[in-house]
């Protein structure tokens, strides 16, 4: 047998066009995020009541990744911001590529916060960077608070914990002290806040955090 | 089921590096998958498979080497495995760590057949 040695990393294509992604945001003072979650957990929702809360004082564009329809664009549209969808017809995660394609069909003139919301899935987005600032990962109440356990990957990954939901907590087993702690064992620099798009419980502090970070941007 | 996206990935670098002519020699393709990487072995092995199936590299297998999950201290300076995926310094206790290693998704190399020697 005789080898030949690669050393290269599987995804150098993806991660090169995350980096021109991020460069090219970087430089029009973009701030991207890359929301991910399990299915139904409430990124859209979160989404709607951020883009109420701040779509006065900031310029918010958004592209939304679903296996299939066009739904979660036609929520987002109502808001009156730049959206675009990304279908990926069964695929399970976004891809730079993807995204780089959508930016370049969107004005993005003046946008100061770019929200990429990923497909529903808590395993592959991890291993795709987009291209974004950080990413947000949100959990809802419902799910267990064993969950960030369950998927040490994409909390490692987030630096930022959204807790949605937390209007269901007297209905349910699950105890937020725990779900705190089992994601910051994972990951303690976890910045963390629990929401309910229901009540609007925890949507100005997250606002106030987001909109802050935006201006750094 | 992103494996099959990963599995499409290692395909074209290891055609990208091997030459053509020598595709169909390759047996082995030695992938290093860290612990937190969130790949399926199994799948990944299956997908490329499928991949390969027609093509000049049919004969290729992966070989998987899974990588620890390493961390180190910033505070005491400690290394250690990451067991049972708590993130706290073993030794003093901070949260103040970095990974080492755990995430890797890289093709290693390749392992080829020999070429038979020519008879002149």
């Amino acid at each position: 047998m005789s080898v030949i040695t690669i050393e290269r990393k599987v995804l150098e294509k993806n991660d090169e066009i995350a980096r021109q992604n991020r460069a090219l945001c970087q430089q029009r003072g973009i701030f991207v995020l890359n929301v991910v979650s399990s299915p139904g957990a409430g990124k859209t929702s979160i989404l709607e009541r951020t883009l109420e809360e701040l779509g006065e004082s900031l310029k918010v564009s958004v592209i939304e990744g679903d296996v299939q329809t066009d739904f979660d664009a036609q929520r987002v549209a109502r808001y009156k911001v730049p959206v675009v969808q990304i279908v990926t017809n069964g695929g399970c995660h976004l891809e730079a590529r993807l995204v780089q394609d959508a930016m370049a069909r969107m004005n993005l003139e003046g946008t100061q916060l770019l929200v990429i919301e990923n497909v529903g899935n808590l395993v592959c987005p991890a291993n795709f960077d987009l291209g974004e600032a950080m990413k947000v990962v949100v959990m809802s109440t419902t799910e267990g608070d064993d969950k960030p356990l369950k998927y040490p990957g994409m909390f490692r990954n987030a630096s930022v914990l959204i807790i949605n939901k937390i209007d269901l907590v007297p209905y349910l087993n699950s105890d937020l002290a725990t779900l705190r702690r089992n994601a910051l064992q994972i990951n303690p620099a976890l910045k963390v806040f629990e929401t309910s798009c229901t009540t609007k419980a925890g949507i100005s502090e997250w606002c106030a955090w987001l909109k802050e970070q935006c201006m750094k941007a | 089921m992103h494996e099959l996206a990963i599995a499409q990935s290692i395909f074209e670098i290891v055609r990208s590096v091997v030459p053509a002519e020598q595709a169909g020699d390759v047996r082995a393709v030695r992938v290093r998958v860290g612990r937190l990487s969130g790949v399926v072995a199994d799948s990944l092995e299956f997908c490329f498979s499928v991949i390969v199936a027609d093509t000049p590299l049919r004969g290729a297998g992966i070989v998987i080497e899974a990588v620890p999950t390493v961390s180190e201290c910033k505070d005491c300076f400690h290394r250690f495995t990451v067991e049972d995926l708590a993130f706290l310094c073993p030794s003093c206790g901070s949260a103040n760590i970095v990974l080492v290693s755990g995430t890797e998704l890289q093709v290693a190399e390749v392992e080829l057949l020999d070429n038979p020697v020519e008879v002149t």
